[in-house]
């Protein structure tokens, strides 16, 4: 029987036929929009390696995508996906993890990945929150909100990912929200055709966790309030703070080309030759 | 990877264990190398900063140890003899991700040039002080193969063997040293690259598909699917099966998922052991390894020229014990006395093999840190040989 098959299933490994995520999540909405970029781009699945860290959105390439992944360790992909990168460096490496992966535990990776401008391409999924491991609060979880660590309210602030790796040096990084999944795809190629690093931060609806603790509910009221809430760079850039309060605001912060580390050592290593 | 650059430093030369240690990376075939500065460990680094580039190489100066060890795990997926080297503070932020080599079944050689602790303790002051954490400092069960060098030569040439044994089992390799080892400058002699055996890992070549192959969890060494080959090859250290894909719900797997690895050594264990021994015939066995066992030869001259029967027992690999060995030894000998350069690491191990068949005696240096004093092992020898 010759069964109808999506035309991105080519992409997915043939044994896997489920995923891991819950009804609503918007982890699914984010594997197309990669797997969309690279069609588009015409690149073959055989150009990429994909690493991943622990959480649920660590479980988007590994193991659906049918490529080399790597799912590493807590907090600590980016530095597995450098060593990668530096050792094949004509291949893509993509980074693909959560806000507490990434921001927390593995801060320090992404702001230094992003300051050695390192070939990487880093989609960042923030949900706002731990979800797999149920409902804690996270770096990105707004001020305010009660969550199973913070019961009383969360006291603490949360982090601009987008605005600290610009700081930090990266040549490319978008923000986007799951109910703008086209532009995703676009910055993504747009990020796969540059050389440097590049961050694709995606704001994502977490129903059971996020939705349940900030009440917005089921999934399609979270991405209603990703529609109502979002607003774009340029706009924002006219607003002040109080405007922006509870804002997203969306669209590509920076994009700039600058010399490539992997690029640049082996520029090194021929000159290393060169004058031995 | 150009090779023609790689320019082996053939011949003698007095120079620096760390420096020998980065040579010898090179000689191995090394082509990336991870590290955050630590002292007494630094110099490795620094060589091979220099000198990995002119072998077509690339250093990574990482922003803490743990990326240091994580992305010389990534490169060797991509296809690299990787290593990362550092220090006691360092390898304490290494271990999850040594679990992660451990469990991905990863090549990868890790110096450890070990200083006085706990903590920040003193960095350039050698002690044996890792000997334990090495072996059990990542959480799970595993098995690990460590190395100790006696020497600046042995910075050498155990680092080409760490190298040899990561690639051949698909595995992490520590090499030991400390900051006696590490700084002290002596004859190095390196052999013409010809002379330099090599060991490359093997990789798989059977197509696309993981779900037909065994990439992993194979006691005789699966083949590496490494990266960048159209191998879709799938890497997690979440339990897995032989084909690397996750499954935390079969028992049979998770037994594999930690029996595995650990028979893939101690199966093969008469290749990975060496130990050095004069003792056949001897009453009493200085039992030592690395920096000690040169001070333990001069308490055995000494004990020898008073007429004492007294021999030196050298371990070249601390992990997997020596136990044949050692038991072997104690049924020879009246009686052991482990030298080490620390509170007693290795001791209660090697006191397990041996304490029913011989006595068995610890003794540290007469200050910790120091080395121990010939004078002072020798009567230790006389008590005990009363």
């Amino acid at each position: 029987m010759n069964a109808i098959q999506h035309p991105l299933r080519k992409y997915i490994r043939g044994h896997v036929t489920k995923t891991t995520t819950c009804p609503g999540c918007g982890n699914g909405m984010a594997a197309q929009a990669i797997l969309r970029a690279i069609d588009e781009l015409g690149l073959s699945m055989d150009d990429f390696v994909f690493v991943s860290g622990i959480g649920c959105s660590a479980w988007i390439p590994s193991p659906l995508f049918a490529a080399d992944t790597l799912h590493t360790t807590h907090g600590r992909p980016i530095a597995y996906a450098t060593g990668v990168k530096l050792g094949l460096p004509e291949k893509h490496v993509m980074v693909v993890s959560g806000d507490g992966d990434l921001s927390a535990i593995g801060g320090n990776h992404l702001i230094h990945a992003a300051r050695k401008n390192i070939g990487l391409t880093v989609v960042l999924m923030n949900n706002r929150i731990y979800g797999m491991t149920g409902g804690q609060t996270a770096p990105t979880t707004p001020k305010g909100l009660r969550t199973i660590t913070s019961p009383y309210e969360t006291l603490e602030y949360p982090f601009n990912i987008a605005e600290m790796v610009v700081a930090a040096g990266a040549p490319f990084v978008a923000r986007w929200t799951t109910f703008q999944p086209r532009q995703i795809t676009r910055s993504l190629k747009k990020a796969l055709q540059r050389k440097g690093f590049s961050l694709i931060e995606v704001i994502t609806q977490c129903p059971v966790q996020f939705g349940r603790v900030s009440k917005l509910g089921n999934a399609v009221n979270m991405l209603k309030h990703f529609k109502e809430n979002s607003v774009p760079l340029k706009k924002a850039r006219a607003l002040d703070s109080g405007a922006l309060a509870g804002k997203i605001v969306v669209g590509e912060f920076v994009d700039i080309e600058k010399a490539e580390l992997a690029q640049e050592c082996a520029r090194i290593i021929r000159q290393a030759q060169e004058a031995n | 990877m150009t090779s023609q650059n790689k320019k082996i430093p053939s011949g003698t030369h007095f120079e620096m264990g760390n420096w020998a240690c980065a040579e010898g990376a090179i000689a191995a075939g090394c082509t990336f190398a991870a590290g955050y500065p630590i002292t007494p460990a630094s110099e490795v680094a620094n060589y091979l900063a220099e000198r990995l580039p002119q072998a077509g190489g690339t250093f990574l100066q990482t922003e803490d140890e743990i990326a240091a060890v994580c992305a010389a795990i990534g490169a060797s997926w991509a296809g690299k003899k990787a290593m990362t080297v550092t220090s006691g503070p360092g390898i304490s932020l290494m271990q999850e991700n040594i679990g992660f080599a451990v469990a991905t079944e990863t090549p990868l050689v890790i110096v450890d040039v070990q200083r006085l602790g706990p903590s920040t303790g003193v960095p350039s002051i050698g002690m044996a002080g890792d000997m334990v954490q090495v072996a059990r400092g990542s959480h799970g069960d595993y098995q690990i193969i460590a190395l100790c060098a006696q020497s600046p030569q042995e910075m050498f040439d155990l680092t080409v063997r760490a190298f040899n044994l990561a690639e051949r089992f698909r595995v992490p390799v520590f090499l030991m040293a400390d900051g006696f080892i590490g700084h002290m400058r002596e004859q190095v002699v390196i052999p013409s690259e010809k002379a330099i055996s090599l060991v490359d890992r093997k990789i798989t070549q059977k197509g696309k598909n993981p779900m037909e192959r065994q990439d992993f969890l194979d006691a005789e060494v699966a083949p590496m699917p490494v990266f960048g080959r159209g191998l879709a090859s799938h890497v997690t250290s979440s339990c897995h099966d032989i084909h690397g894909m996750r499954n935390l719900s079969d028992p049979e797997v998770m037994h594999s998922y930690i029996m595995t690895p650990i028979q893939k050594i101690k199966k093969h264990r008469d290749e990975i052991v060496q130990v050095e021994s004069d003792c056949a015939g001897k009453k009493v066995a200085l039992v030592t390894y690395g920096t000690v066992a040169r001070a333990a030869r001069a308490a055995a001259r000494m004990a020898t020229d008073q007429g004492l029967s007294v021999g030196t027992f050298r371990m070249l690999t601390c992990w997997p014990l020596p136990d044949q060995e050692i038991r072997q030894l104690a049924q020879e000998v009246d009686a052991m006395l482990v030298l080490e350069n620390n509170a007693g690491q290795m001791f209660p191990y090697l006191k397990a093999e041996a304490a029913d068949k011989c006595r068995v005696e610890f003794l540290g240096p007469q200050t910790l840190g120091q080395i121990h004093e010939p004078e002072y092992v020798l009567a230790r020898l006389k008590e005990m040989m009363k």
